[in-house]
């Protein structure tokens, strides 16, 4: 152990005489140093250093020109539409065809949950769009066509895009609802008594 | 053979050393701990898989709280002192030295033009109890959202020298409604702007997930 000479003579200065038997100046640090390391971990626990996240958010540009327009075809697109009480529903294309568009079954609802939930809808959509070709040969990819109605939640839009990230896919786009497809869903929430 | 006796060594440890490591660490955590400043609302942001980092600098922030009222604020003292002075001499709003300066060094601000003397003769607690700050409005007629955006640019270009490196924020509270949002994005929209941020709290990526699996790979990779 090395041990502090506290002495204050100057020098080392072994005298070999009698040795005056000093009291130790030393004191015992011990419960200093739990009350250190106590208030360290306190204040390491209530810090927080996780800064906010950010989300990249990417508006379509404003084009009158057709030209300039993004055209998606009917057979890659999904569109998924949000009401309220965090409801989702979606159908797959553009709703372009009324012959389609008709059928009871196009319009479907569905949750946020994790299964069976609106997750699964894209998976299962995205894998059956990549099994396509387009003229080159190459896999087509998914598009994402987001419709929020008046009554869903900024949570709601959040809770999509993030499906967007965790599924990876690659094109979305946010467009504004039509009437068509307000009326849609008024009426599915009449049928399915959501008020 | 008389047997030798060894001494016995003390087991008292001298604990100075740890006692100052304790202390410095406690002294550090102490400075480095930074208060966060007084919002005007609380706002619950979702939580998305996103990991970019919030920035720190040129960022020009909208809170929006539950009932849809819009908050503005932007980094930096003196660009917010250019650019509430440049509001005060647009639009005669009449403020005063002690004013300009609360506004300098004070958070987000929520209101009309009209109210924008009043709020910012108030203290933070007084603020917080009045209601005055009904949100900035946003109406087709009177955006004065856009209004904002356009003199904070002006600002960070007479202060740092061009406006491309301004970040947009948007922290909005999980009961947000849509179409408060929506009005926000067709001001950045007209304005031409189309990358924006949202802030978010981290949640993990779910098992299985492609974002998931992506990242595996990637980690892999290395």
């Amino acid at each position: 152990m090395a041990e502090m000479d506290t002495s204050s003579k100057g020098g080392g200065k072994h005298d070999k005489g009698t040795k005056s038997k000093k009291l130790s100046t030393r004191v015992d640090m011990t419960p200093m140093v739990d009350l250190g390391f106590l208030l360290i971990t306190f204040f390491m626990l209530t810090t927080t250093m996780s800064k906010p996240k950010t989300m990249d958010l990417i508006m379509p540009k404003e084009t009158e020109k057709e030209e300039e327009q993004n055209k998606v075809k009917e057979s890659t697109a999904l569109t998924i539409l949000l009401g309220k009480k965090d409801q989702v529903y979606y159908y797959e294309g553009l709703a372009q065809d009324p012959n389609a568009s008709s059928n009871p079954d196009f319009f479907k609802a569905t949750t946020f949950s994790n299964t069976s939930g609106i997750r699964d809808v894209i998976i299962k959509k995205r894998d059956e769009v990549a099994r396509l070709r387009n003229y080159k040969g190459e896999p087509e990819d998914v598009v994402v066509i987001i419709k929020a109605d008046d009554g869903s939640t900024y949570k709601n839009f959040v809770d999509l895009l993030d499906e967007m990230a965790i599924n990876r896919i690659q094109r979305y786009a946010t467009v504004d609802i039509s009437d068509q497809d307000k009326q849609w869903i008024k009426s599915t929430e009449t049928s399915n008594g959501i008020q | 053979m008389p047997k030798i006796k060894m001494p016995r060594k003390s087991t008292l440890i001298d604990m100075t050393a740890m006692c100052d490591v304790a202390f410095l660490l406690l002294t550090f955590f102490m400075l480095a701990t930074k208060f966060k400043p007084d919002e005007p609302v609380a706002v619950v942001t979702p939580s998305s898989i996103n990991t970019q980092l919030l920035p720190d600098s040129d960022v020009i922030l909208l809170t929006v709280d539950k009932d849809g009222r819009v908050f503005f604020s932007m980094d930096g003292q003196p660009k917010r002192k250019q650019l509430i002075e440049d509001l005060n001499t647009n639009f005669k709003l009449g403020l005063e030295d002690k004013e300009i300066r609360n506004f300098m060094v004070g958070s987000s601000v929520g209101t009309d033009f009209k109210n924008l003397k009043k709020v910012l003769d108030m203290t933070a607690d007084e603020r917080k109890n009045s209601k005055v700050e009904t949100g900035i409005p946003m109406d087709s007629t009177n955006n004065e959202l856009a209004i904002w955006i356009d003199y904070a640019r002006s600002a960070q270009v007479a202060t740092v020298g061009n406006a491309n490196k301004l970040k947009y924020c948007i922290k909005a509270d999980n009961d947000t409604p849509y179409p408060v949002i929506k009005k926000i994005l067709d001001t950045f929209k007209e304005k031409k702007i189309q990358k924006l941020n949202l802030v978010t709290n981290l949640e993990a990526k779910p098992a299985g997930s492609a974002a998931a699996i992506f990242e595996q790979q990637e980690q892999d990779k290395q």
